[in-house]
């Protein structure tokens, strides 16, 4: 692993299972969602719902997916996906875990990050 | 061996399958401390559930799937699990038990559920490699493995077992034969006609049958080469699989001096001859009965649950057993008698061969005793229910066969013939609409309601008498769509809410993976309609037993605060009946300006809102709110919300009863109630009703005689005024009727269904009935709903902000 590639979150035990916890960079407005499911697999989302943009990170986890407490959309956590018929996508975040603990990668944060910016 | 916690009586559980563990989790719902239990399962797996080995076999599941209490669930409640060790010998003398590595374990009660084995008669042959069992994983490890290797497998046995073998062991790619021993197909559960529409299915997906098939000998040299028939019959095998039946296992209960017929004697109260020792599950004879079906052992498990847990009312009385076949696309059903068993008894049945369709309900002095249904099974659970609650059903016969959604259609003239109708001829009296009307409307309009038809033609728009003959109609010309009784949960099962919660309660599901195994849940996670749902169902169910899964809950009830668009969150502190203090309002208007809180906000109940607060600073606004004394106004939740009151006689001139003192006495017994959706409550101190209680879930309103109770109003999206529940004279009346409607309405309304939509469902006179006509029942319900507050009435406020669950308030900060 290098080490200045990936960015240490916390431990796969910070978060509940079928929960999420949100993680945020002081550098940038941007949340990002980091999910664990009940087979303990983690992913990461930019912490926006493509509808109205509600914080995924306060849905529902179920399967490989989770619920936007706004409306109800269901986002596929591996792809970041609504899914249909609703249209929509999500940034995802690449995540590593080794030895219980979660690490982002750091372009894919910068990248968001830019995105977001961008989009301002 | 561990010390035990003082006071605990020692439960030891010799068996860890289906009914043992069943029983355990019927003890713990009700008593969850009683015992210190110590469970020895022979097997070196947890507890799974033997019926769905067929779908393993199948591919269709892995073990894990089939798991029903993983090793954490022994964890989580304190039980101790000793697995692979067998149990070798019980002393009833001294109260002991011996395992295999010569442990002795005491016991003060004993928990006898060691199953049973498979039947193996006398066959020469029967030791060679490559015969096998169909009992439990390492069998189907087994025949797994064979299936890779091998080509040919016989199953010995066309019983229910032996079909899910056969039909297994296909998906695995072999070529399956099955010998049995009758002539037609699962002779136990299922008459001639749908034993053979089965051997027909089953012959096109390409399994053998050799029925009247007796089995003389396994031939072969070392590994088996096939089956000999008495009639000469020679089958080519690779594997022989022996389905043939099963026996009780009581080979401990008889070494020990049990009383021991076929199987382990036992008394309604699930007692052995020794009274500390008990027994549930296969390995048992009740009334001369052995067991092998899951239904009665649910039955069995349940009662001696609640025996252990102290309630000696609990008695066994077996319930009608029923059986489905599990090979997919295949749908086979049956409870009680198979045929007619004397001239007394009548048969009904309807046999579709095109469709593959065959039902046939036996009835003896009205009641169905007995229903065989093959290609369309969705109506067995209904006649079963008949079958158990005994129902005369002469009213309904002629439509009985076509199934509940048919016959549940009330006011439909069962010989109605729309055919012959005259299109002149008066359907509507009152309004005066002919049959050719009505059709014409219907046609021109593509009408699919009857709604609609009376929307467009009035008719049965008036007093109603004519609507079973509009809807005839409207069935006729293909319109009428049936409503579905009970409507599936969601995508991740086919069953509905009503079924999932008898169930919960009549088959003792405390978990929401104990759901999911039960019915056979499509997903493996659920998903966040159905999650919801069933936690709140096992909540309601066991109150005191079940433990809250907040993973399954909507985040409003999670966090304790309700999120607004903008994903910030919004406070209401509880206001007792909408009154406050100079105080109160002091510390809420500290708390807005200190954490600089942008919107305050009076609420239509009368309450004080405080919206935009972010996440984070939650924990920091209710503390500071509960130092002024103020708590959740769980204006977030599926629950009690607000008493909404009026002055009332203390202050108004027109005031008859102190309405606001009232409202605060039933906001203090009912707050922190979980329902199946918000409940708002008001107390108008005259008939003026400025507390707006007639549109309410639960209005009362105060007149000079006493109080009048109205129930099932909404002044949502769909306005809809109150029914009259009841008057009553004096305050704790209020109390106890307020109380039993509560719990009337946690228990039976499905989970996102308000009061008003259950009530209109339902109907008034059935929630009159239960709770104003009969007094012990009113006073049961009250009862339940104390029991059940007792367990919630703890701001969740004042925990979170000492620290309970504080992963949901802080945001991970990182550097990057």
């Amino acid at each position: 692993m290098v080490a200045d590639r990936w960015i240490e979150v916390g431990r796969l035990d910070d978060i509940p299972r079928r929960g999420a916890r949100q993680v945020r960079s002081p550098a940038s407005a941007i949340v990002i969602a980091v999910f664990r499911t009940a087979a303990d697999e983690v992913f990461a989302l930019v912490d926006r719902c493509p509808h109205r943009g509600g914080p995924l990170s306060a849905g529902i986890v179920h399967n490989c997916a989770v619920a936007c407490p706004l409306h109800g959309w269901v986002i596929q956590l591996d792809s970041g996906e609504a899914e249909a018929p609703d249209e929509g996508r999500v940034p995802r975040i690449s995540v590593r875990l080794a030895e219980r603990r979660i690490w982002l990668s750091a372009s894919d944060v910068e990248a968001t990050v830019a995105l977001d910016r961008g989009l301002v | 061996m561990r010390s035990g916690k003082p006071g605990r009586e020692r439960l030891v559980v010799v068996g860890n399958g289906m009914a043992a563990m069943r029983t355990v989790e019927a003890l713990l719902a009700r008593a969850p401390t009683r015992y210190d239990i110590t469970v020895i399962g022979a097997e070196p797996h947890p507890n799974y559930n033997r019926i769905l080995l067929s779908s393993v076999l199948a591919g269709e599941k892995t073990v894990d799937e089939i798991v029903i209490n993983p090793g954490e669930w022994y964890a989580d409640h304190d039980i101790m699990l000793l697995t692979g060790e067998p149990v070798t010998a019980i002393d009833p003398a001294a109260a002991t038990v011996m395992v295999a590595d010569r442990t002795v374990i005491p016991y003060d009660r004993l928990l006898l559920a060691t199953g049973s084995k498979p039947l193996a008669p006398a066959i020469p042959g029967l030791g060679r490699s490559g015969v096998r069992a169909f009992r439990d994983i390492a069998d189907v490890d087994a025949m797994v493995a064979a299936s890779r290797n091998h080509r040919r497998a016989v199953v010995i046995g066309g019983g229910l077992l032996g079909l899910e073998a056969a039909w297994g062991l296909k998906r695995r790619g072999m070529a399956v034969a099955v010998v049995h021993l009758m002539p037609t197909l699962m002779e136990r559960q299922l008459d001639a006609t749908a034993g053979e529409l089965l051997q027909r299915d089953l012959d096109a997906r390409g399994i053998a049958f050799f029925t009247d098939g007796q089995t003389e000998e396994i031939l072969g040299t070392g590994r088996v080469e096939g089956v000999l028939l008495a009639d000469g019959r020679q089958i080519p095998a690779d594997l022989v699989v022996l389905a043939i039946g099963v026996r009780p296992n009581v080979d401990l209960a008889r070494a020990a001096g049990l009383d021991v017929n076929r199987g382990l004697l036992v008394g309604d109260d699930m007692r052995t001859s020794d009274p500390h020792i008990y027994a549930v599950g296969e390995c048992i004879e009740h009334n001369g009965q052995v067991f092998g079906l899951v239904a009665p052992i649910w039955e069995q498990a349940t009662v001696c649950g609640a025996r252990l847990a102290g309630d000696e009312e609990a008695v066994y009385v077996p319930p009608p057993v029923f059986t489905s076949l599990k090979i997919t696309g295949i749908d086979v059903f049956s409870a009680g008698a198979l045929a007619a068993a004397d001239e007394a008894d009548e048969e009904i049945t309807l046999h579709d061969a095109r469709r593959g369709v065959y039902k046939k309900l036996i009835l003896r002095d009205d009641r169905i005793v007995g229903s065989v249904l093959y290609g369309s099974v969705a109506d067995g659970p209904w006649y079963v229910e008949l079958m158990r609650e005994k129902v005369d059903v002469s009213a309904f016969r002629d439509q009985l066969v076509f199934g509940r959604a048919f016959a549940e259609r009330t006011g439909v003239p069962p010989s109605l013939d729309v055919v012959a109708m005259a299109d002149t001829e008066q359907v509507c009296d009152c309004n005066g609409v002919s049959k050719g009307r009505i059709c014409a409307a219907i046609r021109n309009n593509g009408l699919t309601t009857l709604d609609a038809v009376r929307a467009h033609t009035k008719a049965s728009a008036s007093c109603g008498q004519c609507t079973g003959k509009v809807e005839a109609i409207l069935a006729h010309l293909g319109g009428l769509v049936v409503p579905d009784p009970d409507p599936p949960i969601c995508k991740c099962t086919e069953h509905g809410h009503d079924a999932v919660r008898r169930a919960i309660r009549t088959r003792c599901l405390t978990t929401i993976a104990a759901v999911y195994q039960a019915f056979g849940w499509k997903t493996t996670d659920g998903c966040q309609k159905c999650r919801p749902a069933l936690n709140y169902y096992l909540l309601c169910a066991w109150p005191e037993g079940y433990r809250d899964d907040p993973q399954s809950r909507f985040v409003n009830e999670r966090v304790h605060a309700n999120i607004q668009r903008d994903g910030t969150y919004s406070v209401v502190p509880r206001m007792w009946g909408g009154l406050t203090t100079p105080g109160e309002l002091r510390a809420i208007a500290d708390a807005a300006e200190k954490h600089a809180i942008p919107t305050v906000k009076i609420t239509g109940g009368q309450r004080i809102d405080l919206l935009g607060v972010k996440k984070e600073q939650l924990p920091a606004v209710w503390g500071d709110l509960n130092k002024a004394g103020l708590i959740s106004g769980h204006a977030y939740a599926k629950g009690l919300r607000t008493v909404k009151t009026c002055v009332g006689s203390e202050w108004c001139r027109f005031g008859t009863q102190d309405s606001t003192a009232l409202g605060v006495k039933i906001e203090k017994m009912c707050w922190g109630s979980w329902t199946p959706h918000k409940v708002k409550l008001a107390v108008s101190g005259c008939p003026r009703n400025c507390a707006e209680a007639t549109i309410k879930d639960i209005g009362v309103v105060c007149v000079e005689a006493g109080y009048d109770l109205v129930v099932g109003g909404n002044g949502g999206v769909e306005v809809r005024v109150s029914d009259p529940l009841a008057r009553v004279a004096t305050e704790a009346e209020v109390l106890e009727h307020v109380g039993a409607f509560l719990q009337l309405y946690r228990e039976e309304a499905r989970y996102l269904e308000r009061t008003a939509p259950w009530v209109a469902r339902v109907g008034i006179e059935y929630v009159r009935r239960r709770i104003v006509a009969d007094a012990e029942e009113r006073r049961q319900l009250h009862e339940r709903f104390l029991t059940s507050q007792r367990v919630v009435q703890i701001d969740p406020w004042a925990q979170r902000v000492d620290g309970g669950e504080a992963h949901e308030y802080r945001v991970i900060s990182v550097t990057s």
